[in-house]
C-alpha cells in the first residue's frame, strides 16, 4: 500500500482540484474539464506505450487523432446516396487500383533482384497510376462535391452507432502506423520526431483537402451522440421529477407557482448538461479503466520486460534473440491505436469533426508535455500527466489573469501596459507549459510519477 | 514569340518566387543544420526563434516610423534588423546559459535536448505573442516593385507580365552576403575552422585546445543572425504572423535535411530544392503548354500535378524519400 501513497495523493488532489472548479466556476465546466481530461489520458497511455515502454519517438500524434475522428464521421454519419449514384462507383474503382498498385509494386519487388530495372519497373507502376487514378477519380470528385454542397458534398458514411467508431478509429490509425512504421522506424531518433512531425502534417493536409470523403474545413456537424440530447431530457418527466427531488429543499422557499416554474425550468436545464457530461464522463472511463488494465498487465509481463530491454539497450536484447524491428513496429501500432481511440472520442463528445482545428501544438506537443511531465513509462503517472497538464492548459487563462491583476494593482486601470497584458491573458497558457516542462525535465527528468520497477 | 512568352510566364510564377521563397528557407536551414551540428540536436524552437527576432525587427521598425526615419525606397526593416539581431543573439544567449547549458555539460542524449527545445518553443511562443499579439502584421513600406507587369509588356512588347517585387531582390541580394561571408568564415578563418573541427570530432577538437564555450557562444551568434535576418525577410515578402512562422518550421527542417543535415552547403541548397519542387509541382501548367503547343494539342485541364492545397505535403513527401533511400541527404551530411 505504502508504495502507491504518492499515486493515491497526486490523484486525490487532482479529484479535488476539479471538485474545486465544479464549486467555485460551475459543475458544467468542471465536468466538461474531466472530459477532456479523461480523453487526454486516453491519448497519453497511447504514448506512454511508444515512448515510456520502447523509447520511440513519435511525432504524429495528431495524424493519429485526426484519422480516429474521421473514423467517428465515417462509421456514424447516414450514407449520402445520391453522392454514391454520381461516384460512387469511381471512388470505389480507385480504391481498387490503388491495392492493385500496393499488391504490384509488392509483386515486383520480390520478383525482380535489386537493379535499376526494378526501380524503373516501380516509378513507372507509380507513375501510371498516378494518372490513371486522377482520370477516373478527377470527373467523381466533382460530381460528389456538387451533391448539396452546403449540406452534404461527401459520400457521407455507413450511419452505424457512433460509439463502433471508437474500435474503427484504432483500427485506422493502427493502418497508418503501420505504413508509417515500415517506412520510418529505421531512422535514428530525432529524424524519426521530425519524419512522424512531417507525415502527420501530410495527413491533416489530405483531409483537410480532400472534400470528397470528409468535406474538409466545410466540417462536418450535428454527429450522432451515444447519450441523450440536452432538449430532450428537458422534456422528459422521469428527469424533471429528478431534478425536483434534489433541489426539494430549495424549491420549496419560493412562494409563488409561476416562480416555482421558472426556477425548475432553469434548474432543468442545467441539469441536462450536467447529466449529459456524466454520462461521457462515464463512457469515457470506462476506457480509461479497461485501457489502464490491459497496458498495467501488458508492463508487468514478460513482454513488458522484453520492451524495457530493447528501450533500455538494443543491441544487447538483439543479441539475446529479440527481433527488435518487429516489436518495434508492434508497439508504433499499438500506440498508435489507441490515440485513434481517442481521437473518435472525442469527435464523439464535441459532436463535430473539425479538420481545421487539428493543429500541431495542441495535439502532438500538448500531449508529449503531459507524458512527459507525468511521468514516461508508468501509466498512472501518464494519466496523471494528461489531467494535471489539461487542467492547467484551460484554467491557465483564470490563474494568469488573478496573477496579473496581483502585480499590477498599483496600476491604473486605464494602463497601456495592463490592458496589453489583460489582452493577451490567453497566450500565458504556453508560457505556463513551457516553463513546466522546462522545470520537470530539469528537476524531476522522469515525471511526477516516475517509472517504478520492482524486480523479484 | 509565343516560346519567350512561355520563358517569361515561367520566370514570372514560378523562378523569381521560388527563388525568393527558396532563399529565405536557405538562412533558416542553414540555422537549423548549424545547431545540429555542433550542438547536437534537432532545435523544435526554430521558427519560433525566428519569430521572435522578426518580432523585434518589427518593433524597431515601428519606433523608427514613428521617428520620421526611412530609408526612402528600401524598406525601414533593413535598419532594424540589427537591432532585432543583437536582441535575437542575446535571447539566445541566454536560453542557453538557463536551459541548454546544462544538458550540454550533462552530455545528455540528443532525445532530451529536442525535447527541451519544445519546452523553449512554447516559451517563446508565448513571449512573441503576448508582446505583439498573434495577428498578422505588414511591415513593409517603401518602394514595393521593381518591374511591374504592366512596364515590363510596354518595353517587350510581349503578352506576358514579368513582376519582380523589391523584397524578392533584397531577399535574394542579402541572402547571398549573408551566406558568402559564413561560408569565408566556417572555411578560411581560424575559429571558423575550429567550429567545423568541433562539429567533426568534439574529443578530438577539445584535445587540440579548442574552447567548447567559445564555439558554442559563436554558434548561437551566427545563428541568431540567420534566424533574424530569414525571418525579417520572409515577413517583408510576406507578413509577419507567429502561427506561420511556427509551421514554417517544416519545411526548414525538410530542407536542412534533404540537403544533408549537419552540411551548411547542403541546407542552403535545400532550401532551393524544397522551394522549387514546391512551386514546380503544385503550378497549373495550362497556359505554359497552350504557348508552347500548337493549336491543336492545346490541353483543356489545368495540368496542375497536386493542387496548391497540397504545398506543404510536397515537401514533407520530398523529405520521406530522401530519408528512405538517402537518409544522409543529397548532399553527404553530419561535418561542418
Amino acid at each position: 500500500m505504502r508504495q502507491y501513497a504518492n499515486v493515491i495523493t497526486a490523484y486525490a488532489i487532482m479529484i479535488l482540484l476539479i471538485i474545486l472548479v465544479g464549486i467555485f466556476q460551475s459543475w458544467s465546466v468542471a465536468l466538461s474539464i474531466l472530459n477532456f481530461c479523461l480523453i487526454s489520458a486516453v491519448m497519453t497511455i497511447g504514448a506512454n506505450i511508444q515512448w515510456g515502454y520502447a523509447g520511440l519517438i513519435n511525432f504524429g500524434i495528431m495524424g493519429y487523432t485526426a484519422l480516429g475522428g474521421l473514423a467517428a464521421v465515417l462509421v456514424s454519419v447516414s450514407p449520402v446516396r445520391e453522392a454514391w449514384q454520381v461516384g460512387g462507383l469511381n471512388m470505389i474503382l480507385c480504391g481498387g487500383m490503388i491495392a492493385g498498385m500496393v499488391f504490384s509494386i509488392r509483386y515486383v519487388l520480390k520478383k525482380i533482384e535489386k537493379s535499376k530495372k526494378r526501380n524503373y519497373a516501380i516509378t513507372a507502376i507509380i507513375i501510371i497510376g498516378l494518372i490513371l487514378l486522377r482520370l477516373i477519380s478527377g470527373p467523381a470528385i466533382e460530381h460528389i462535391e456538387a451533391v448539396n454542397p452546403a449540406k452534404t458534398g461527401f459520400l457521407g458514411g455507413l450511419g452505424m452507432p457512433i460509439l463502433f467508431s471508437w474500435i474503427v478509429g484504432g483500427f485506422f490509425a493502427a493502418g497508418l502506423a503501420y505504413i508509417i512504421g515500415k517506412v520510418a522506424l529505421g531512422l535514428r531518433a530525432d529524424y524519426l520526431a521530425i519524419a512522424t512531425l512531417l507525415i502527420s502534417e501530410i495527413v491533416i493536409a489530405v483531409i483537410k483537402h480532400e472534400d470528397w470523403l470528409t468535406r474538409g474545413v466545410k466540417n462536418v456537424i450535428g454527429l450522432k451522440r451515444p447519450v441523450p440530447y440536452e432538449i430532450d431530457l428537458q422534456s422528459t418527466p422521469w428527469f424533471i421529477n429528478l431534478v425536483e427531488k434534489f433541489n426539494g429543499g430549495k424549491l420549496k422557499l419560493i412562494n409563488s407557482l409561476t416562480e416555482r416554474q421558472d426556477v425548475l425550468s432553469q434548474l432543468v436545464i442545467d441539469a441536462s448538461s450536467v447529466y449529459v457530461k456524466l454520462c461521457f464522463a462515464g463512457l469515457f472511463l470506462i476506457v480509461v479503466i479497461i485501457l489502464l488494465f490491459i497496458t498495467q498487465k501488458a508492463l508487468y509481463s514478460p513482454w513488458g520486460r522484453m520492451m524495457r530491454a530493447i528501450r533500455d539497450n538494443e543491441e544487447a536484447a538483439n543479441a539475446m534473440g529479440k527481433n527488435v524491428v518487429k516489436e518495434h513496429l508492434l508497439i508504433f501500432i499499438l500506440g498508435s491505436a489507441v490515440v485513434g481511440i481517442a481521437g473518435a472520442m472525442m469527435v464523439t463528445h464535441d459532436g463535430l469533426f473539425t479538420p481545421g482545428s487539428y493543429r500541431p501544438m495542441r495535439y502532438t506537443f500538448l500531449i508529449w508535455v503531459m507524458v512527459i511531465v507525468g511521468g514516461s513509462g508508468n501509466n498512472f503517472g501518464a494519466i496523471l500527466g494528461g489531467f494535471a497538464v489539461w487542467f492547467l492548459w484551460i484554467e491557465a487563462a483564470p490563474i494568469a489573469l488573478f496573477l496579473i491583476s496581483l502585480f499590477t494593482s498599483g496600476l491604473a486601470d486605464t494602463n497601456t501596459f495592463k490592458l496589453h497584458l489583460i489582452d493577451s491573458v490567453p497566450y500565458f497558457r504556453f508560457l505556463m507549459m513551457g516553463i513546466g516542462l522546462l522545470l520537470i525535465m530539469r528537476y524531476r527528468p522522469k515525471g511526477i510519477l516516475p517509472e517504478k520497477i520492482n524486480i523479484k | 514569340m509565343d516560346f519567350i512568352n512561355a520563358i517569361v510566364l515561367l520566370l514570372n510564377y514560378i523562378f523569381v518566387p521560388a527563388l525568393a521563397y527558396g532563399s529565405q528557407l536557405a538562412l533558416g536551414a542553414i540555422f537549423v543544420t548549424l545547431i545540429y551540428g555542433i550542438l547536437r540536436f534537432a532545435n523544435f524552437a526554430t521558427g519560433d526563434m525566428m519569430s521572435f527576432g522578426t518580432m523585434v525587427a518589427v518593433l524597431f521598425t515601428w519606433y523608427f516610423q514613428s521617428l520620421g526615419i526611412s530609408l526612402g525606397l528600401l524598406p525601414t526593416a533593413l535598419l532594424a534588423i540589427p537591432f532585432a539581431i543583437i536582441f535575437m543573439i542575446l535571447y539566445m544567449l541566454t536560453i542557453d546559459k538557463f536551459v541548454f547549458s546544462y544538458y550540454r555539460i550533462k552530455k545528455s542524449p540528443p532525445v532530451q535536448l529536442a525535447m527541451v527545445s519544445i519546452g523553449v518553443m512554447f516559451v517563446t511562443q508565448a513571449i512573441v505573442r503576448i508582446i505583439i499579439g498573434p495577428f498578422d502584421r505588414r511591415f513593409f513600406d517603401g518602394e514595393k516593385f521593381i518591374l511591374k507587369a504592366i512596364e515590363f509588356k510596354e518595353m517587350t512588347g510581349l503578352n506576358e507580365g514579368l513582376t519582380i517585387k523589391s523584397t524578392q531582390v533584397i531577399t535574394l541580394i542579402v541572402t547571398v552576403v549573408v551566406v558568402s561571408i559564413l561560408f569565408w568564415f566556417l572555411n578560411k578563418t581560424k575559429t571558423g575552422k575550429s567550429m567545423r573541427a568541433y562539429s567533426d570530432n568534439e574529443d578530438l577538437a577539445l584535445l587540440s585546445g579548442i574552447d567548447p564555450k567559445k564555439v558554442v557562444m559563436i554558434t548561437w551568434i551566427i545563428a541568431g543572425v540567420l534566424a533574424t535576418i530569414g525571418g525579417v525577410l520572409y515577413g517583408l515578402d510576406k507578413s509577419f504572423k507567429p502561427f506561420t512562422y511556427f509551421n514554417n518550421m517544416l519545411p526548414i527542417f525538410a530542407a536542412a535535411i534533404v540537403g544533408g543535415i549537419g552540411n551548411p552547403f547542403g541546407a542552403f541548397l535545400g532550401g532551393y530544392v524544397i522551394a522549387f519542387s514546391e512551386i514546380l509541382i503544385t503550378y497549373a501548367y495550362k497556359k505554359f503548354f497552350t504557348y508552347v503547343l500548337p493549336e491543336t494539342l492545346e490541353p483543356d485541364s489545368l495540368l496542375q500535378l497536386l493542387s496548391t492545397d497540397y504545398k506543404f505535403a510536397v515537401s514533407f513527401s520530398i523529405l520521406v524519400i530522401v530519408l528512405l533511400f538517402r537518409p544522409s541527404g543529397i548532399f553527404k551530411g553530419k561535418v561542418l
